[in-house]
């Protein structure tokens, strides 16, 4: 099954490219350069045109895409990536402009960019946004850099930043790199955000509260508006991580819950592809009192012209060296178009109705924590199935002999062998069937024989990977 | 149009299942006083043909590098993009999948993330590269922070013939660790390297200096590196165009501890700027590699002994370490480090060379034609990559506006950065002669 390294079908004088002859005058370069500069070896690969596209279509087939199956990672809205979207981001007079031409030369993109906007901060229910942040995480360090400058210019000192227990991990790596410590409330026993601890913890130091709502337990903060007056009393913000925001669309709009700053990760709710990690989009969306601090540039509709505005002295200034991920944005308006207001909303209520279903059919097997209505995703808990001998990871593992993929394990860190579904609207009742098949499966095999399960995965191109060796004894290049 | 595929029959099954009446009832949890109790204020959906006819009249408004030729640079090349890379990454198994958090069934992109370490690293001459960060500007901003977190100090001497951008982004993100930016002024089109030496001492973080810079010239490395030794705590940032890396010596050899910079040039698009790749590299040392952003692949064996891969070194990461993480890297450009990766592997040896150096032989073709040229001058012509300073006394925007009616794209105006003056042009081997002789004939007759 292995595929070996493709420098290993490396032969001396063999290509895989092709390039005009050169038509100027040839000139030396070691009469032009100094010799020191002038590179001496190179050791890449000589393959042909043939070996490449062989070697990664063979490394292609040892991954798992959307098109592959169910992939129920929580948190992360692994839905189906519409084929229509990168059709449209390829289009030459999309993609083949230069970000240094001119406002006048590419209006069409920027009255793309412009809609884009528009909609995303109607939908969120903010006032302006940005769209140069180029991961959720990078949205996030934008969205405090905004909140740092903002009583900055007010001459506020604030230093810390609460994040609840159940946090995305980027939460308060994020806030940071901002500048901010970090204080960590518990959850309380229904999953939500405790009231009596948050009010404990707040002082006029506290800059921001980041939420995420539904929270990571897929369980919506029902008391959000008195938690926005507990953190706005004190003078503090709050911060809207929009990784969940498919569960509320057309429902409930982050900037109605009273939310000062979020970011929306638009290779989630908007379907764009993950690409194996990235690229993603971390726009962020602010209320009025905010938008002085956007970063540089800001795009700008005046009358029927767009153009990027830099003149923004508050502004805390670029995150990006150019405007943010471009062709992902492409593919997010290509998504809304097509959805439409009513399909948006439909998303949403298939979603949160595929979540719940799974969630009924599994609690049987498996030990549900948090018995609270829940919205795009649930977690569950593992911890029956340990005692019987095969853990949440051996679960995981399971689920690959399968062919399926597995849910975001072992977090959020406040439930026990944690298995975190989020199915999407995009699979339909038979692929949820399948699944929850395969899990109960799995939990009888644990009862019969947990030693199959402790030992998968079994059918896969490589068997469990030994992490303590790779961290141990690092090798990281040929 | 939607993606939901269940059908109304089955949705009515599932809510019988569940146990409730309506798909309302299931958003009951969300309390009234924040429902939203209107549609939302965006358009009709349209089927995929609408869309794209939609689309399309939009896009014919652009003004494009499809029917215009290009000379614009200044840190995004039109290069040219074999065919097959686009086949390539649009293999689903590749584009639609997730970071590989179950890594039996992600080993494609566990190995192709290995295979763009290797050649990042042999390209920079590094020990170590990361996975990808997010763009060339976000990365230079990472390699600060990282280097004053190694050397626990504070004072950054940042060249200013580092891109403008990323020389903002730097400081944007150097600003809540309070990093002290010096910038360290121009000698014509290269860093003044008496100032540099005068502004050096032993509380220095770091060094930052872009190879061939931002006006295309090719710094005196051999100086800086001999500058850079005298103190033993400075690191050497180097921020380089991989592309030129296939013609110039590595920055390892001139003393960088980490070399970083925008990877667009590596296969990528041109795409208005994103979605691009930031690469970082350092040197084989603990210390450098616990204060690493981003993530790492590394090869290991599974339980058949089989050599497999795996995301390694994670706990510098967020996700294990959370508020003391190095960085609050998650998602990444894996997929346009998957672009490069093919790019490299595609060129190879010989290719990546030979972009190089036809594009540094067109660019010196020019240059000489146009310094030839009255009113116009080459401020770097001696001494430059691929892209070169042009000043004149005429009015730069009218000679780029000139050129755009003859369907030419002739430069960036140098003003727009509000430090210097002149036409930045940047010239890559898709250049043909007549498309440069074109450029000379209509500068010539201004």
């Amino acid at each position: 099954m292995a595929e070996k390294l493709i420098i290993d079908y490396s032969s001396p004088g063999r290509k895989g490219y092709s390039l005009p002859p050169l038509d100027v005058p040839d000139i030396k370069i070691e009469g032009n350069l100094e010799t020191e500069y002038i590179r001496e070896d190179l050791n890449f690969p000589e393959v042909s045109e043939v070996d490449v596209v062989r070697h990664y279509t063979a490394l292609s087939e040892l991954n798992y895409g959307v098109d592959s199956g169910i992939y129920p990672l929580g948190s992360c809205t692994m839905k189906y990536n519409p084929k229509r979207n990168e059709d449209i981001a390829r289009i030459d007079h999309l993609s083949q402009i230069h970000p240094y031409q001119s406002d006048g030369d590419v209006q069409g993109s920027l009255r793309i960019l412009h809609e884009l906007k528009t909609d995303l901060a109607e939908i969120s229910g903010m006032d302006e946004m940005t769209l140069q942040p180029a991961s959720g995480a990078h949205g996030e360090f934008t969205g405090l850099l905004i909140i740092r400058k903002y009583f900055e210019d007010k001459g506020i000192e604030k230093s810390k930043v609460i994040v609840p227990d159940s946090a995305h991990g980027t939460n308060p790596a994020s806030a940071v790199m901002a500048g901010f410590d970090i204080v960590e409330i518990d959850s309380n026993e229904h999953g939500m955000v405790d009231i009596e601890k948050l009010k404990e913890a707040v002082d006029d130091d506290v800059a921001a509260l980041m939420l995420t709502n539904p929270n990571t337990l897929g369980i919506f903060e029902k008391d959000i508006k008195q938690i926005a007056d507990i953190i706005h009393d004190a003078g503090g913000l709050l911060y809207y991580d929009g990784a969940n925001l498919n569960a509320v669309m057309g429902y409930a709009r982050p900037g109605d819950m009273d939310f000062d700053v979020l970011h929306l990760n638009l290779h989630k709710t908007f379907s764009t592809p993950h690409g194996g990690g990235g690229p993603g989009s971390g726009t962020v969306g602010v209320k009025e009192f905010l938008k002085p601090y956007l970063p540089r540039p800001l795009l700008v509709k005046n009358s029927d012209k767009y153009y990027w505005d830099y003149d923004r002295p508050k502004s805390i200034g670029k995150v990006h060296g150019f405007y943010g991920n471009y062709g992902v944005l492409i593919r997010a308006y290509s998504y809304i178009k097509t959805l439409g207001y009513k399909g948006l909303k439909k998303t949403t209520e298939n979603a949160v109705l595929n979540a719940n279903y799974m969630k009924v059919k599994l609690k049987e097997d498996f030990e549900l924590p948090y018995e609270e209505n829940s919205l795009h995703e649930f977690v569950l808990s593992g911890v029956k199935q340990k005692e019987k001998g095969a853990n949440t990871l051996n679960i995981a593992k399971r689920l690959l002999d399968y062919g399926q993929y597995a849910p975001t394990i072992y977090f959020p860190l406040v439930v026990k062998e944690a298995m975190m579904i989020e199915p999407t609207e995009t699979e339909n009742v038979g692929t949820l069937n399948k699944f929850i098949d395969t899990l109960k499966t799995i939990s009888k095999e644990i009862e019969e024989n947990p030693e199959l399960v402790k030992n998968a995965p079994h059918n896969t191109a490589v068997r469990k990977l030994d992490e303590a060796k790779a961290a141990r004894e690092p090798d990281l290049k040929w | 149009m939607d993606y939901v595929s269940n059908t109304e029959e089955e949705r009515e099954q599932m809510l019988k299942e569940i146990g409730v009446e309506a798909i309302e009832d299931i958003f009951n949890s969300i309390p009234d006083e924040v429902k939203l109790n209107r549609d939302l204020d965006v358009s009709e959906g349209m089927s995929e043909l609408e869309l794209k006819r939609h689309i399309n009249k939009i896009a014919d408004t652009n003004i494009s590098l499809d029917n215009y030729t290009s000379f614009l640079g200044g840190g995004a090349y039109d290069h040219y993009v074999p065919s097959i890379i686009d086949h390539l990454i649009s293999r689903q198994e590749f584009y639609t999948a997730y970071t590989p958090y179950q890594a039996e069934l992600s080993q494609g992109t566990l190995q192709v993330v290995y295979e763009y370490q290797s050649m990042i690293s042999e390209l920079t001459g590094m020990e170590i590269a990361n996975a990808s960060l997010l763009d060339g500007g976000s990365a230079t901003a990472e390699a600060i922070l990282m280097a004053s977190r190694i050397s626990r100090n504070k004072k950054i001497l940042m060249s200013s013939a580092l891109h403008p951008s990323y020389r903002e982004v730097a400081k944007t993100y150097g600003e809540p660790k309070d990093l002290d930016f010096v910038e360290i002024g121009l000698d014509n089109s290269v860093t003044n390297l008496e100032e540099l030496e005068d502004n050096l001492s032993d509380d220095v973080a770091a060094i930052v200096v872009q190879y061939p810079n931002f006006y295309g010239s090719i710094e005196n490395m051999e100086k800086i590196k001999e500058l850079k030794q005298q103190y033993k705590k400075v690191l050497l940032i180097v921020v380089a165009n991989p592309i030129s890396l296939g013609l110039l010596t590595p920055p390892k050899l001139f003393g960088a501890d980490i070399v970083t910079g925008e990877g667009q040039s590596l296969g990528n698009t041109i795409n208005y700027g994103g979605p691009y790749l930031g690469y970082l590299a350092c040197i084989n040392d603990r210390k450098f590699i616990r204060q690493m952003p981003g993530r790492i692949a590394g090869a290991t064996v599974d339980a058949d002994g089989n050599r497999g891969y795996v995301l390694t070194l994670q706990t510098r990461e967020q996700h294990i370490r959370r508020e003391r993480a190095t960085s609050n890297m998650c998602t990444n450009e894996a997929l346009n480090a998957t672009i490069s990766t093919i790019y490299m592997a595609t060129m190879g040896k010989k290719g990546l060379k030979e972009v190089a150096e036809q594009s540094y032989k067109k660019a010196h073709y020019l240059a000489d034609k146009i310094d030839e040229i009255d009113k116009f001058d080459v401020l770097n012509l001696d001494n430059f990559f691929h892209e070169f300073w042009v000043s004149t006394k005429l009015p730069v925007k009218k000679v780029l506006s000139s050129l755009k009616q003859n369907n030419i794209l002739g430069g960036i105006d140098i003003s727009r950065f509000k430090e210097e003056e002149g036409i930045l042009i940047s010239v890559t081997e898709k250049r043909t002669k007549e498309e440069l002789d074109e450029l000379v004939r209509l500068m010539e007759a201004m």
